[in-house]
């Protein structure tokens, strides 16, 4: 079968889906490979350089979509692209069914497949073709190099000959693949970045990537593993509270970043008119989140522009295109992953599976069928987290009660051993003569003053210390002594027997010891 | 000399003895501590050679002289690895020993009774005796010299409370003695470590322990030497069938236990001779070993009455199904892991010293500390086969201390570690201790090492181990297995680094 990839028609959209090392790499699979001619010139590419990987450059559009079996593209297609799609013909291109529905109706009724990268799902086996993260950690990075671009100062504090520059504090708003690219970024840069998101679990990802989590306190923390690892709507009140949030924040910081998006809706309002007015004059905002209507009240897309407070809003939505040959390598690799995954014969026949999770998935029409939405994954795109119930925080008088309560329980459990001690002994004192008493003292002190020694001994010399006490057990040596100077000779052999037999134990005993203490070395 | 000057020795003695344990807080000080516990010992023994009572000096010396060289020889000879049957092997001579001199001191009780009945005159005296038979017993007294001149002199209360001091010291011996034999046999694999009961079970332990029982009441009516020997025979198999009922993996717990014993039995044999040196090292060992049992029973999460019972008690329902593979690794993939990794902890287990891999180990954790990553240990308080056990095995590979640390220090740190290698480890590495409420250690507090990003688990094959418990962290994706001898596992590994 043939791919090709025709030159993106849209405005200022310089990717291609389509480089000289993954047309190699599809014609390893069995396919031949065609290409508009200039497809590739705005990122790089020229018509030679495919030429010489083996692939025919075609002269128009039209023959390449007439001649081609799989179109790969970037942009989802425009009607007169949509219509030139017939039965058999499959288009791998970003689509978003949700937001195109007579686009949709249109590839449906013509019969074709349509392989939409946006709904590749998020599960480990389909990261290799997941183009929106690949995308998005392009858009991160980008977003804050155009910051940087437009900021009047360094990201990082110096103190210099010419005077002291502080740090410029940087706020990430959405930790989703572009936020942390940008965090990776601006922090590699030298700014003191701060991160919010709505997903308390990502916090542990902003820390590892050196930025600051923004806490925010409200009980109701979303579990994104129920969607697919993206965030979820919030209630008004949550809204609120992360508002205030953020008005608090406006007013330090040097640039904003937002890349909240909620799948499937326009972005999220997060940053308000008031909150840019209460930025310091220079201050630069990237939205992210343009070209879905922006995170920012005040964001044109693809403007950008100057508030008269003097902040920078920038709304451009054509990051990636901005680097287009990275951007290019990147997505061309996701498409090939994905036509691989489409050949399970390498064969060079491309073969629609619809029972394989990540196939079936990102498919939205096929045989003149709409196949969008897909049905839920079979596996969980997050393990989700075994839900332990939190430790209910006490308050502090509670907390007081508790303590006391305890206090009381503990010393009355002592009190009432300690009668109990006490009343045994007296019993013992009744009956027991008094020369069993005064050797009772000295036990029960030693007992005592036992318990007390070893709980302090360190965890790693409990071998040593049975070694010892074993050593010192032997101490019945003493006892056979004493009794070797008998007139049975019974009575001699056995002490003799004891004193030889403890002899063994204290000699070994203290030496192992010893061997064994002096191999704890410190490094 | 004097009784005083053989006091004032014990005195010093006993102070000395504390100190050497106390000293056992940390590494260093406990260097210094056995020099303690060997002078008090010395000082105890000249004392006691020097005080009354003793006899036959040069016989006592050369005894002491021959018990030494085997000692020190067996002491020199022994691996690490056997430590725990050696430790075993010589509680049991404590307990024979304690056996022998509480005898001892019954066949004296009836050398001085006999002396008496000789002079006609009844032993021991009543309590208000008129002074004529007092006269007439002094010369009897007289020719006693030692402990049986003590035995002379006392009074009808005190012989009873004697016969009872004697009599549990004869008791604990002998149960000492028989367990110690058996945990020295299972440790050293020449019985075999499963836990085993003759038909009858724990009636037979509760039949023989009412035996003992009956005897005391027998022993104190008569006074004669057989309700002593029935009970000794049944104290010797109380000893013998308890501990062949606990298997391998609690032995920790029964040596600890016995060695406890083993100062029990000291503490009431210095009550039956009336000498308080002995009595204090008793206790202080006494209390030593039950409070070990107890930090073994607690790193186990059971009771220790169902270690001693045997056998894992007190479970409801079936255990969790275990699903997945376990997938293995080669020592290529395994050296790769360990390359890429920055943190590394190592968990040993008794797998390791079976295996003899601690020298192997150590090397592993110098190649790769040199390599910058973070190499530690983990040891969890029942690895092994003895408390602490795993810490003398490196110390004797020569890893630095401070790198080996307690499961408490360490089991935060799991999740932020890149390879976790179980060596010969299985119930305390085993997730089903937290997940699964129907596991039979459910609720033991293991070491989370399924948390760290990747495992690598050696084990010789796919068995359950020990103690026949489906082990989940083996199915984890994050896990990989490699099979084979730990030490020629970790000799590949070695030489695939460099």
């Amino acid at each position: 079968m043939k791919i090709g990839t025709p030159k993106e028609v849209a405005r200022g959209e310089a990717r291609v889906a389509m480089t000289p090392e993954s047309a190699r790499a599809l014609q390893k699979l069995g396919y031949e490979c065609l290409i508009e001619s200039g497809a590739g010139e705005a990122a790089g590419f020229s018509d030679a350089e495919y030429e010489e990987a083996g692939v025919e450059v075609v002269k128009t559009a039209a023959g390449l979509w007439k001649a081609a079996d799989i179109v790969a593209k970037v942009r989802p297609p425009t009607e007169t692209e949509a219509k030139r799609l017939t039965k058999d013909k499959i288009l791998i291109s970003f689509f978003y069914p949700a937001a195109n529905e007579e686009l949709l109706k249109l590839c449906a009724e013509k019969k074709s497949t349509v392989i939409a990268m946006d709904m590749v799902p998020r599960i480990s086996r389909a990261q290799k073709m997941d183009a929106l993260s690949s995308m998005a950690n392009i858009a991160g990075y980008r977003a804050v190099i155009e910051a940087s671009a437009n900021f009047g100062r360094f990201l990082n504090g110096q103190v210099t000959a010419a005077g002291k520059v502080p740090p410029a504090k940087v706020l990430v708003v959405g930790a989703g693949v572009a936020g942390l690219a940008a965090i990776g970024a601006a922090v590699s840069l030298g700014a003191q970045v701060y991160a919010f998101d709505v997903r308390p679990e990502v916090a542990e990802q902003i820390k590892s990537m050196g930025a600051e989590f923004v806490f925010l306190e409200f009980d109701e923390n979303q579990d994104s593993a129920a969607t697919g690892g993206y965030a979820a709507p919030q209630s008004e009140e949550f809204r609120q509270k992360q508002l205030e949030k953020f008005r608090e924040l406006a007013p330090e910081m040097d640039i904003v970043i937002t890349t909240a998006l909620i799948p499937n809706r326009p972005a999220p309002k997060l940053w308000t008119e008031d909150m840019v007015k209460a930025m310091k004059r220079g201050s630069v905002i990237v939205d992210l989140a343009a070209e879905r209507g922006g995170n920012c009240d005040l964001t044109v897309p693809d403007e950008r522009i100057v508030t008269e407070n003097g902040v920078i809003i920038i709304g451009y939505t054509d990051f990636p295109s901005r680097m287009a040959p990275l951007a290019s390598t990147m997505y061309a690799n996701n498409i090939r992953h994905m036509v691989s995954d489409l050949t399970p014969n390498k064969d060079g026949v491309a073969v629609v599976n619809m029972e394989d999770d990540v196939i079936r998935s990102a498919t939205v029409t096929h045989g003149g069928e709409i196949t969008w939405p897909p049905p839920p994954l079979k596996v969980q795109a997050i393990a989700s987290p075994a839900k332990a119930p939190k430790p209910k925080e006490l308050t502090p008088e509670e907390k007081r009660a508790q303590e006391l309560a305890e206090f009381r329980a503990a010393t009355r459990r002592q009190v009432s051993l300690l009668t109990l001690g006490g009343l045994a002994m007296l019993l013992v004192g009744a009956y027991a003569p008094a020369s069993f008493m005064a050797h009772f003292i000295v036990f029960v002190l030693a007992v005592f003053v036992g318990f007390q020694v070893i709980w302090n001994v360190a965890h790693s010399l409990h071998t040593p210390l049975m070694a010892v006490t074993n050593a010192i057990s032997s101490i019945i040596i003493v006892g056979a002594l004493m009794q070797m100077g008998s007139g049975s000779w019974l009575v001699v052999v056995l002490a003799a027997a004891s004193v030889f037999m403890a002899a063994i134990n204290i000699f070994g005993g203290f030496l192992v010891t010893r061997r064994m203490l002096a191999m704890f070395q410190k490094s | 000399m004097g009784t005083s000057f053989t006091v004032a020795v014990y005195v010093v003695a006993a102070v000395l003895f504390i100190l050497s344990l106390g000293g056992l807080s940390n590494q260093e000080s406990a260097k210094r501590a056995v020099w303690y516990g060997i002078v008090g010992m010395a000082l105890a023994v000249v004392a006691t050679l020097a005080g009354p009572g003793a006899g036959l000096w040069g016989l006592s010396l050369i005894l002491i002289a021959a018990g030494g060289v085997i000692g020190w020889y067996v002491a020199k000879r022994v691996q690490m690895t056997e430590m725990p049957q050696l430790v075993a092997a010589m509680h049991s001579l404590v307990g024979l020993a304690a056996v022998f001199v509480g005898f001892n001191a019954h066949l004296e009780i009836g050398r001085v009774t006999a002396a008496y009945m000789a002079a006609g005159i009844p032993f021991p005296l009543p309590e208000h005796a008129n002074a004529d038979v007092v006269a007439a017993a002094k010369p009897v007294i007289g020719q006693f010299q030692g402990f049986a001149a003590v035995v002379a002199k006392k009074t009808a209360a005190e012989i009873a409370v004697l016969r009872l001091e004697l009599f549990l010291g004869i008791l604990i011996g002998a149960v000492t003695f028989t367990g110690s034999v058996v945990a020295f046999g299972k440790l050293a694999g020449k019985i075999t470590s499963a836990a085993k009961k003759l038909p009858g079970g724990h009636a037979l332990n509760a039949a023989a322990a009412l035996v003992s029982l009956l005897c005391i009441v027998w022993y104190f009516q008569s006074g004669g030497l057989l309700p002593l020997l029935v009970m000794t025979l049944a104290a010797l198999f109380v000893g013998y069938h308890l501990i062949m009922g606990i298997g391998g993996a609690d032995m920790p717990v029964v040596v600890s236990m016995l060695n406890s014993y083993s100062g029990w039995a000291a503490a009431a044999i210095g009550f039956s001779l009336g000498n308080d040196l002995l009595i204090v090292v008793g206790a202080l060992v006494g209390s030593s070993g039950a409070i070990l049992s107890y930090i073994m029973c607690r790193a186990m999460n059971r009771s220790f009455i169902s270690v001693i019972l045997g056998g894992f008690g007190g479970t409801g329902g079936p255990a969790a199904e275990v699903s997945g593979e376990m997938v293995p690794i080669d020592p290529d993939g395994a050296a790769a892991l360990l390359e890429e990794a920055d943190s590394i902890i190592i968990v040993p287990g008794y797998g390791m010293a079976v295996a003899q891999a601690q020298n192997a180990v150590a090397e592993l954790t110098r190649k790769l500390r040199a390599k910058g990553k973070e190499v530690r240990f983990a040891i969890h308080p029942v690895a092994g086969r003895l408390p602490g056990h795993m810490n003398v095995l490196l110390a004797e590979a020569r890893v630095p201390y401070d790198i080996v640390l307690e499961m408490d220090e360490i089991n935060d740190d799991f999740p932020n570690t890149d390879v976790v290698i179980v060596i010969g480890a299985n119930d305390i590495v085993n997730p089903a201790a937290q997940e699964d409420p129907n596991s039979p250690i459910a609720g033991m507090p293991v070491l989370e090492v399924w948390k760290a990003k990747n495992v690598i688990v050696l084990k010789r094959g796919q068995g359950t181990g020990y103690s026949g418990i489906e082990n989940p962290l083996f199915y984890k994706e994050n896990t990989r297995m490699l099979y084979g001898d730990a030490r020629e596992s970790i000799d590949a590994l070695l030489s695939r680094i460099d």
